[in-house]
């Protein structure tokens, strides 16, 4: 219930809806850094996650990078990279890729995997390229779960740009931080619902992508 | 050396205290998650139009970022441990659920009419077949859910210092001491890595039928699992 009229009372402000510090312009430089990062993220993981499981090669090379990422502690990481690189938009960034190519490489590497050998070998015995297996016959069925793992991605990244707000980061996390160091319950509330709406919008996001591009005889089977 | 380790008097704690302090936090948690999810999962595999909305539900719940889950929480527990723990718990079902249904699901059905053959009643059989040959699923799950949980309670920090290790994080920049930030992003990460080490140490000792080393059978699940 108290929640609640923190809430209310921290939306209904009109003050809170304008301005350098106001609920658009930290969305929209959310959002920012959201595509900005899982941009960087998925212009690496995606190539490579699409040719190694092509292949079928270095999958104990990925298994090992995906351990090894998920120890590093994120937030831990944009502190170090703050503390030695300055203020500026690399020590935040350089954290939020590292954590985000992880969940696309490997989730892209299994998905290519995972596609049933049948349709491949139909493909190659009715002459098809390589180049074509790849992307007519082994992208489409591997999409839904590729799919997946770049919402995993997004989702960290969204999470973690909140928690960048302490090194003096712009996004939705400001008013959580400063809400906190001025003793002001209701920024801090109001920025912890922005911040959960915007994960859920991207879990919509995703959704919604997933309907429109996954082909529907994919969609059936699984 | 030993001044390597020294940390402010403020923190309160050693830095061996920290290290305690943090496996604490981020372990309970997810001995609470799965204590949770093994009755969830349960009801998932023997319900199967359960599974779908259950995991749908444990998503959205990861979704939500971790420090806006803690700071909702703090006006109900205060700034306090609790507030850390409890949204680490939660994160920790949207693997453990899948982990321990897929586990449980994996079971041949000979092995269970085997086991009600030999006049086993459902629990028994729960609890002597199901779980012993679900065993390598589920700890594969609790490492994922440990490793994470590691890594995320030092967000803690944020909220009146309730991070442990993270709490150097915060002492480094008011003190401007580079070293306390590298004292926490190290012990964080080789902390993490040794609760992983002793998680497959628990799994050989849980399941000594099963061939040393089975990295064959592993390393699949340990890879979709790592996409989480």
């Amino acid at each position: 219930m108290n929640v609640l009229t923190y809430i209310d009372a921290f939306f209904s402000d009109s003050a809170h809806w304008q301005g350098y510090d106001g609920i658009p312009t930290r969305v929209v430089e959310h959002i920012q850094y959201t595509l900005m990062a899982l941009g960087i993220a998925a212009v690496v993981g995606l190539p490579t996650g699409l040719v190694t499981g092509h292949t079928g090669r270095g999958g104990n090379t990925l298994a090992l990078i995906a351990t090894a990422a998920r120890a590093l502690p994120s937030f831990g990481l944009m502190v170090l990279m703050f503390v030695l690189l300055g203020l500026g938009m690399a020590p935040v960034m350089i954290p939020l890729v590292v954590l985000a190519i992880p969940p696309i490489l490997v989730t892209t590497y299994e998905a290519m995997r995972a596609v049933d050998p049948a349709p491949v070998d139909a493909a190659r015995g009715m002459g098809m390229a390589e180049a074509g297996v790849l992307f007519r016959v082994e992208l489409p069925v591997a999409l839904p779960l590729i799919l997946s793992g770049l919402r995993t991605a997004a989702i960290q990244i969204v999470s973690t740009a909140t928690i960048a707000a302490y090194v003096s980061f712009g996004g939705l996390g400001r008013y959580i931080i400063d809400g906190l160091y001025q003793r002001n319950y209701e920024k801090v509330v109001g920025g912890a619902t922005l911040v959960a709406a915007m994960a859920l919008a991207t879990l919509a996001v995703f959704w919604a992508v997933g309907r429109l591009t996954v082909s529907r005889g994919v969609r059936r089977g699984a | 050396m030993n001044e390597f380790f020294d940390l402010p008097s403020d923190l309160q704690h050693s830095y061996l205290g920290l290290v305690a302090l943090h496996l604490r936090e981020a372990l309970l948690p997810v001995l609470a998650g799965l204590l949770v999810a093994l009755p969830v999962a349960q009801l998932c595999v023997r319900l199967r139009w359960l599974y779908p909305p259950v995991l749908w539900v444990t998503t959205v719940l990861y979704a939500i970022p971790s420090l806006a889950f803690f700071v909702i929480l703090i006006d109900y527990t205060g700034l306090s441990e609790l507030t850390v723990m409890i949204p680490l718990a939660v994160y920790s079902l949207v693997v453990l659920v899948p982990a321990i249904v897929d586990g449980v699901r994996s079971v041949p059905q000979e092995t269970l009419a085997a086991a009600t053959a030999m006049g086993f009643g459902p629990v028994r059989r729960y609890v002597q077949v199901q779980l012993p040959i679900a065993a390598p699923a589920i700890i594969a799950g609790l490492r994922v859910a440990s490793v994470s949980s590691v890594s995320l309670v030092s967000v803690g920090m944020l909220i009146g210092n309730a991070g442990a290790l993270g709490n150097l994080l915060n002492s480094g920049m008011i003190y401007n001491q580079p070293r306390l930030v590298w004292l926490s992003v190290i012990g964080t990460a080789v902390l993490a890595i040794l609760v992983d080490i002793a998680l497959i140490v628990l799994r050989e000792l849980v399941t000594p039928w099963m061939p040393r080393g089975s990295r064959r059978t592993t390393r699949p699940t340990a890879l979709k699992d790592a996409a989480r």
